[in-house]
């Protein structure tokens, strides 16, 4: 037997929240972590601090710890569970982090339990960067040419050695990085260097040759433990050297290669692996090759799955996770087999007979001030992936599953004008729409030349762009549909139809086709079905059709032959959500591979629609079918038109199916559980007023303004403060918060698009409100609530954004009985089947609603973990016609224990932006934390979303002038707590007032050492700092970013500042105790 | 212009020109290798062969005088699903259509690869007629019909080298080419000859040739019609069998040469060479449904349980019921289990179906040179 019978209990480690580096590609090989272990009969022990993974679902582990994920967390589980092994390749940087943790502080050999998959020396080996390029050397490979200088002459010296230039200088040890350039001839190196000198504490800089605008490719290897080795994908990607891989177009196979060239990189991938050591399972290695030499360096490797081992298993339909999982317990490659043929092993090497292509996405709207050039350190929060027979059907799909209004690469209706000089510009500083400038250019009638010269991208990827650019431009000229009356009339049908062909085979959407035509997309739609132009579908085979394949893994293509196939069993659609963003996550994808786990159980086969390549739901083992294809009308419809399923779930996937909704109901195709016009009662202000009226609930009194006066009337009315945003947004887009007039008056001025159709939406803020999120369930006779969250932020900060506690701690029993029959009452106006998600704000003793979603909502994986009941599965079959009766989930299940989630931001990657929160979303994931005690409950969630609170030290308190009076006995409860306390002089004279006990620091301009000083010194290790308004004094934000840079934990509301001093009580009283999500919901 | 492919069993697809223009018929057949198209068009073994590559972009990278792998390119016809219009490659010395011009042999593009080798997996290997003449389908079908396939075929003779020859006797042709240190002049140099073997040209690919004397032999190159006696005339440490084209049970004179030499000098084959020993060993091959063409399949050692990913081109197996009991088989491919290696078990005879020599492929198998070279030790 092959299987490793030392091992019976296995911890796997998770890779916490969804933040930008980490998405949810970990979630998705955590899972099939998790099942390829239970299935060899190994005991699984799992700790991830992320809820809303389908990893952490109860039913995936035998133990599930939702813990942080802390060196001191997992010995406690260690302790706890006794595994004997730990497979730490399948959660990332923080897995792999975590366990080199353990390893060094002796925990592993203390509690005798051995790391598989990768050991500490290889993993060393693998991210120490000297480490690494001393092991590159001695196997023979290349590796960017550098040296150590110390003086300006040996700076020279190294130059020269180097023999080309730019190079790159890296002061040594200057905080982050400063003091490094790029010198592109000796008189920078000179200057550079000097500079460099001069500030390095050391006196030292690294003078290394620089990989700008190199060909970057990656290989995605796998290993045995017989030394078996295999690649299963190559990546080229789009964008060379200097943008971070995460933020490049990128493209599999490798295109540009000849095959010498990809097997000498084959061979060295091979012996990078061996070399350090990654005894079982899957790496990253990644190359530069040098375009006009084809010389070739090693830049790094990862020895875990990765981001790009996730994308690898997507395009190829290879498992790369779950194969690692089996390899890392002991069996071979040869012994496993391939899932997709059945009949051959998995020890080959897919081949592809498409191209695939990943597009990044960026959410830079929603961080203003970040600067947007896209550099080695990533900035994109999601991706999607398109499947194509050619590179340029692949491209234009992948651009339009974007979700960013695209419909391909140019002529959608979406293109933006700009002069030569700033078209220059955006092709040579790469930035995230630079493909399109690229369409731009050569619709301008740029040259491959000119265009290479400015991008240094693979002449082979801009003369595909300029074969679309030129496509698009003959469909102006010659419109397909061919009744424009102006326009030129086609001689004949077949014309038409080779030139719709054509032009579909390139990858061009209705919309697209519609604006060359000047006609609209559903006419577009109808002529190319009069013409029979309708996509095939193709499978992901691994083989490129060498054997049969068994796994219905479909992309559509426009070729001769469909190899859909039918099962004559009753079908659902599920629409996924899409590229991930901030608004539109993890949660999303969590409930859409719930709805097709409960609707395969009620005997549907499930169809999976989904882009987004990092994805649980976009595992073919997850549904019946999966169509990886992009989430617009166009692509929806055609899939429904093939597979004609009974119902389609729409409102699942976040707002990216909720907006076919309309058009797929208009189309005919029926959508299960709550209908269309629901979710429009909801969303349309004056409907939702009107039903609110008619319910008799109470409302925050609004407006709705078409002018800058209008608004300020309104807002005189119902009185400041106002919350101010446009209508028709998710995540809280431009929303604002708005005291007085003239800042009114300057939102309206900035406004966009403010037409009477889209008006700005005025609300009355209230202020010091408790904000309380309902997640329900209704089947049209039952509603039952998943839970009542109370917010710790007040309201006015966006609801994901805020830390939110399961069951609520200050909320009479009046109160919640007033939410909870509002809830009900409101779930049945609007006809709700399915999941149902409502805001309150309650001020005092009054409940206000605030807005409701009939649909699965964000926090719906939160619940679900916290109440032990799987809502969304629960929804699904609700949906599909069941009755909560039925089901057994009648009445709302109120814990014994709390339940805190926590946002996590990712302002560290934006420097620049202030970190203070408000009704625009920001966060890009969240953690849990569970306790019996509240604040543990919070602290953990604290420690799973860092800084951990402190235990003692230095608390900095400065805060608005309304909080002065709220924060006193806050402070007296932090001088009781042991801390002492340090302010600057408004929030000093308010404390010493009171009389507590406070130290005064200067502000910024007052004089040395000033808080910033204490700050970076490390004197103060707790802040709570609540903004002054929007646009805050240039000090806090300053404050705010050396608290973030120090890692110091800054709570930024009155009600945090109290639940963080409960929490540190806790800590201080209480060890640390870790309890499964079994165990919580067994008692 | 437009190009007609069509199949003996009537199946036909219509798409664009590229390369040459006229008509071809040959067997058809497809290579899922995502790269190395300069080196299947460009190895004797797809003589006689219209091929499809199952990857849809190609020419990529162009061509370039590095990687070929015989003088000049084989195929009868090349089918593709979208030809590159811009080669992208340092070292790109051409396109892939001027290619296909200069040696006169006609391409399609533009037509659905996947629905065709589809069709050939299920129907199995078959001719094919590839025109761009004005020609009706019909006629185009009949043409395939009626042409030559590869069963019963010797192509050897139209591929072997007419006359003996030294394989690079200045070590021009030989050194190993890095794409680490670039198109530089600092490539390793290459061993001094140890031993001297006499190769079987039945359509040798270069890279064996190179292979073989970067492990240190000296390479007679000699015509598939060479006699055993011939051969050893010309004492060599080994003999070794190429690859090559066609009907192995059509070359009933190569069977010959080898029960000859069997027993005299360590013997190697690759591919053609394989299987024309099992004829030698008394053993037979039998026709392959669509063969193994690809540098993806998984071959296991069944002495070290380990396995390489190898490049192959074969159309026909060697049958292991027909092999004799003092002939072992040494490898299997796992996709199908049909046999990849021979080993004799008292004489120093060894042989594999696959090509170590890749080119194009993994460099997984490369190691039977060396192992070549051993055996002529331990027999020395």
């Amino acid at each position: 037997m092959p299987r490793n019978k030392d091992l019976t209990k296995i911890l796997l480690i998770g890779s916490g929240p969804i933040v930008i580096g980490q998405g949810c590609e970990f979630d998705y090989s955590g899972v099939q972590a998790c099942k390829a272990l239970r299935e060899e009969g190994y005991r699984v022990i799992l700790v991830n601090s992320n809820p809303a993974t389908i990893m952490t679902d109860p039913e995936f582990a035998d133990r599930t710890y939702i813990e942080p994920i802390t060196p001191e967390v997992i010995e406690a589980i260690i302790d706890r569970e006794k595994p004997d092994a730990i497979l730490p390749t399948m959660g990332g940087q923080t897995a792999l982090n975590a366990a080199m943790e353990l390893y060094r502080n002796g925990a592993l050999a203390r509690h005798k339990v051995k790391l598989i998959g990768a050991n500490a020396k290889a993993i060393a080996k693998g991210e120490d960067r000297q480490l690494f390029k001393e092991a590159m050397l001695r196997i023979g490979l290349d590796v960017p040419r550098s040296g150590i200088a110390h003086s300006v002459a040996d700076a020279h010296k190294i130059s020269k050695e180097i023999g080309s230039f730019p190079l790159i200088i890296r002061p040594a040890f200057t905080l982050g990085g400063s003091g490094g350039g790029i010198a592109y001839n000796p008189d920078d190196l000179s200057e550079i260097a000097g500079r460099g000198l001069a500030m390095s504490p050391v006196n030292e800089v690294l003078i290394e040759e620089s990989l700008v605008g190199w060909k970057e490719f990656e290989m995605e290897v796998m290993r045995d433990r017989m030394d078996n080795c295999v690649v299963v994908c190559s990546i080229e990607n789009f964008d060379p050297m200097g943008v971070h891989t995460g933020d490049s177009i990128t493209v599999a196979p490798v295109q540009t290669l000849t095959d010498k060239e990809y097997q000498m990189m084959r061979d060295a991938s091979f012996a990078v692996i061996r070399e350090i050591g990654v005894e079982t399972g899957g790496s990253n290695i990644q190359f530069a090759v040098h375009p006009d030499t084809g010389r070739m360096v090693v830049i790094e490797m990862n020895p875990r799955v990765s981001r790009s081992s996730a994308l690898a298993s997507k395009a190829t339909g290879f498992p790369i996770a779950k194969i690692a999982a089996k390899l890392a317990v002991g069996y071979t490659l040869d012994e496993i087999k391939n899932d997709i043929t059945r009949e051959t092993p998995a020890c080959f090497e897919p081949t592809i007979d498409y191209c695939v292509v990943k597009v990044p996405r960026f959410t830079f709207e929603k961080f203003p001030q970040a600067d947007q050039t896209l550099t080695t350190q990533m900035k994109s929060v999601g991706e999607a992936m398109a499947i194509g027979r050619t590179f340029k059907e692949a491209l234009q799909k992948a651009l339009r599953s974007l979700e960013i209004k695209r419909f391909g690469l140019i002529g959608d209706g979406a293109d933006k004008e700009v002069d030569l000089e700033t078209l220059r510009l955006k092709l040579a500083i790469p930035n995230a729409e630079r493909v399109f400038y690229i369409g731009q250019a050569f619709a301008k009638g740029a040259s491959i030349e000119e265009v290479f010269e400015l991008t240094k991208i693979d002449k082979w990827f801009l003369r595909n762009i300029q074969q679309i650019v030129q496509e698009s431009k003959n469909l102006g000229r010659a419109p397909v549909s061919g009744d424009r009356k102006s326009g030129f009339q086609h001689p004949g049908g077949d014309a038409t139809r080779t030139q719709l062909l054509h032009a579909k085979k390139l990858g061009f959407s209705d919309r697209q086709l519609a604006m060359a035509d000047g006609a609209d997309e559903i006419q577009v739609r109808a002529k190319r079905i009069a013409e029979n132009v309708t996509p095939t579908y193709r499978l992901v085979d691994t083989c490129a059709a060498e054997f049969e394949a068994y796994t219905p893994y479909y992309y559509s293509t426009y070729g001769d032959e469909n190899e859909r196939r039918e099962s004559g069993k009753p079908k659902v659609m599920i629409l996924g959500g899409g590229p991930n963003r901030i608004g539109q996550g993890i949660e999303f994808d969590y409930c859409c591979v719930h709805a097709a786990f409960a609707l395969r159980e009620l005997g549907f086969e499930t169809i999976m629609v989904n882009s987004n390549p990092e994805t649980v739901s976009t595992d073919y083992d997850t549904s019946d079918k999966l169509y990886f294809e992009p989430l617009t009308l166009e692509d929806v419809l055609n899939i429904y038109e093939q597979e004609k399923p009974d119902g389609v779930v729409v409102q699942f996937g976040g707002q990216t199916p909720l907006n076919l909704a309309n058009g797929l109901k208009a189309a005919g195709v029926p959508i299960f559980g709550t209908q269309p016009e629901s979710i429009e009662t909801a969303e349309d202000r004056k409907l939702f007023a009107a039903m609110l009226d008619k319910l008799g609930l109470r409302q925050t009194p609004s407006g709705s303004a078409v002018s800058t006066d209008e608004a300020v009337g309104i807002a005189n009315k119902i009185g400041y403060p106002v919350l101010v945003r446009p209508s028709f947004v998710l995540g809280g887009r431009a929303m604002e918060l708005v005291y007085n007039e003239p800042d009114l008056r300057r939102y309206m001025a900035n406004a966009i698009e403010v037409t009477p159709d889209r008006p700005v939406l005025v609300d009355r803020f209230l202020e010091d409100a408790v904000e309380v999120d309902v997640d329900c369930i209704s089947d049209g006779e039952t509603t039952v609530i998943g839970a009542i969250m109370e917010h710790i932020e007040e309201a006015g900060i966006h609801s994901g954004d805020s830390a939110c506690v399961i069951p609520t701690f200050s909320l009479s029993q009046g109160v919640l009985d007033e939410i909870s029959s509002a809830t009900k009452a409101m779930a049945r106006e609007l006809n709700v089947r399915g999941l149902m998600n409502v805001q309150f704000a309650v001020k005092g003793d009054d409940v206000y609603v605030l807005e409701v979603n009939p649909r699965a909502s964000r926090t719906v994986p939160f619940v679900s973990k916290a109440i032990g009941v799987p809502l969304a599965k629960l929804a699904a079959k609700v949906m599909a016609g069941k009755k909560l009766r039925e089901l057994g989930f009648t009445s709302e299940i109120v814990p014994k224990h709390f339940s805190v989630k926590e946002a996590v931001f990712p302002f560290l990657r934006y420097q620049g932006t202030d970190i203070s929160l408000g009704p625009e979303m920001k966060s890009t994931g969240e953690v849990m934390g569970m306790d019996v005690d509240l604040g543990l409950a919070f602290a953990k969630s604290q420690m799973a979303a860092p800084p951990p609170l402190p235990k003692k030290g230095n608390l900095f308190i400065s805060v608005k002038d309304t909080d002065k009076e709220s924060i006193i006995p806050l402070a007296r409860e932090f001088l009781k707590l042991g801390f002492g306390i340090i302010a600057t002089s408004g929030t000093a004279d308010a404390l010493a007032a009171a009389k507590i006990k406070v130290k005064k620091v200067f502000k910024l301009h007052e004089g040395r050492p000033n808080v910033l000083d204490r700050v970076k010194n490390g004197d103060i290790n707790f802040i709570i700092n609540t903004p002054s308004g929007k646009i805050p004094r240039e000090h806090e934000v300053m404050i705010r970013n050396a608290a973030l840079a120090a890692k110091i934990p800054i709570m930024t509301t009155v009600r945090a500042a109290q639940a963080s001093a409960n929490g540190i009580r806790s800590l201080q009283k209480a060890k640390l105790q870790v309890k499964s999500l079994q165990e919580y919901h067994h008692e | 212009m437009r190009a007609l492919l069509a199949l003996e069993d009537g199946k036909f697809f219509e798409g664009e020109s590229f390369g040459a223009a006229g008509t071809r018929v040959g067997e058809i057949c497809f290579n899922t290798a995502m790269t190395g198209y300069q080196e299947v068009l460009t190895d004797p073994s797809y003589r006689g062969q219209i091929v499809t590559m199952t990857y849809p972009l190609i020419g990529n990278y162009g061509i370039n005088s590095l990687d070929q792998e015989s003088h000049e390119p084989h195929v009868r016809g090349f089918v593709i699903e979208e030809l590159s219009e811009a080669p992208s490659n340092w070292r790109s010395e051409m396109s892939l259509d001027d290619y296909l011009k200069k040696y006169d042999i006609p391409g399609i593009q533009g037509i659905d690869t996947r629905a065709l080798t589809r069709h050939l997996r299920t129907r199995g290997a078959m001719k094919a007629c590839l025109t761009t003449e004005q020609m009706s389908i019909a006629q185009a079908v009949q043409r395939a019909a009626e042409g030559e396939g590869v069963i019963g075929m010797d192509y050897v003779k139209e591929v072997s080298t007419p006359k003996i020859y030294q394989w690079d006797p200045e070590d021009k042709l030989s050194r190993p080419w890095s794409i680490q240190n670039g198109n530089g002049d600092n490539k390793p140099k290459l061993p001094p000859i140890r031993f001297r073997v006499v190769a079987y040209d039945y359509g040798i690919k270069q890279n064996i040739l190179r292979l073989l004397r970067q492990k240190g032999f000296g390479v007679t190159v000699v015509p598939a019609s060479t006699t055993a006696e011939q051969a050893l005339a010309q004492n060599p440490d080994g003999i070794f069998l190429s690859n090559g084209p066609g009907d192995p049970a059509a070359l009933p004179y190569a069977h010959q040469t080898l029960r000859d030499l069997m027993g005299k000098k360590p013997i190697f084959g690759i591919c053609l060479g394989h299987q024309i020993l099992a004829f030698a060993f008394g053993g037979s091959t039998f026709k392959l449904k669509f063969g193994h063409r690809g540098a993806n399949q998984p071959v296991k050692d069944l002495k070290s349980g380990k396995v390489a990913i190898t490049a192959q081109n074969h159309g026909f197996a060697v049958d292991p019921q027909s092999l004799p009991t003092n002939v072992e088989v040494s490898h299997i491919n796992l996709n199908d289990n049909t046999v990849e290696g021979m080993r004799h078990k008292e004489l120093p005879i060894f042989s594999v179906q696959y090509h170590p020599e890749a080119a194009p492929g993994p460099h997984d198998a490369s190691y039977f040179f060396s192992q070549f070279a051993e055996l002529i030790e331990k027999k020395g």
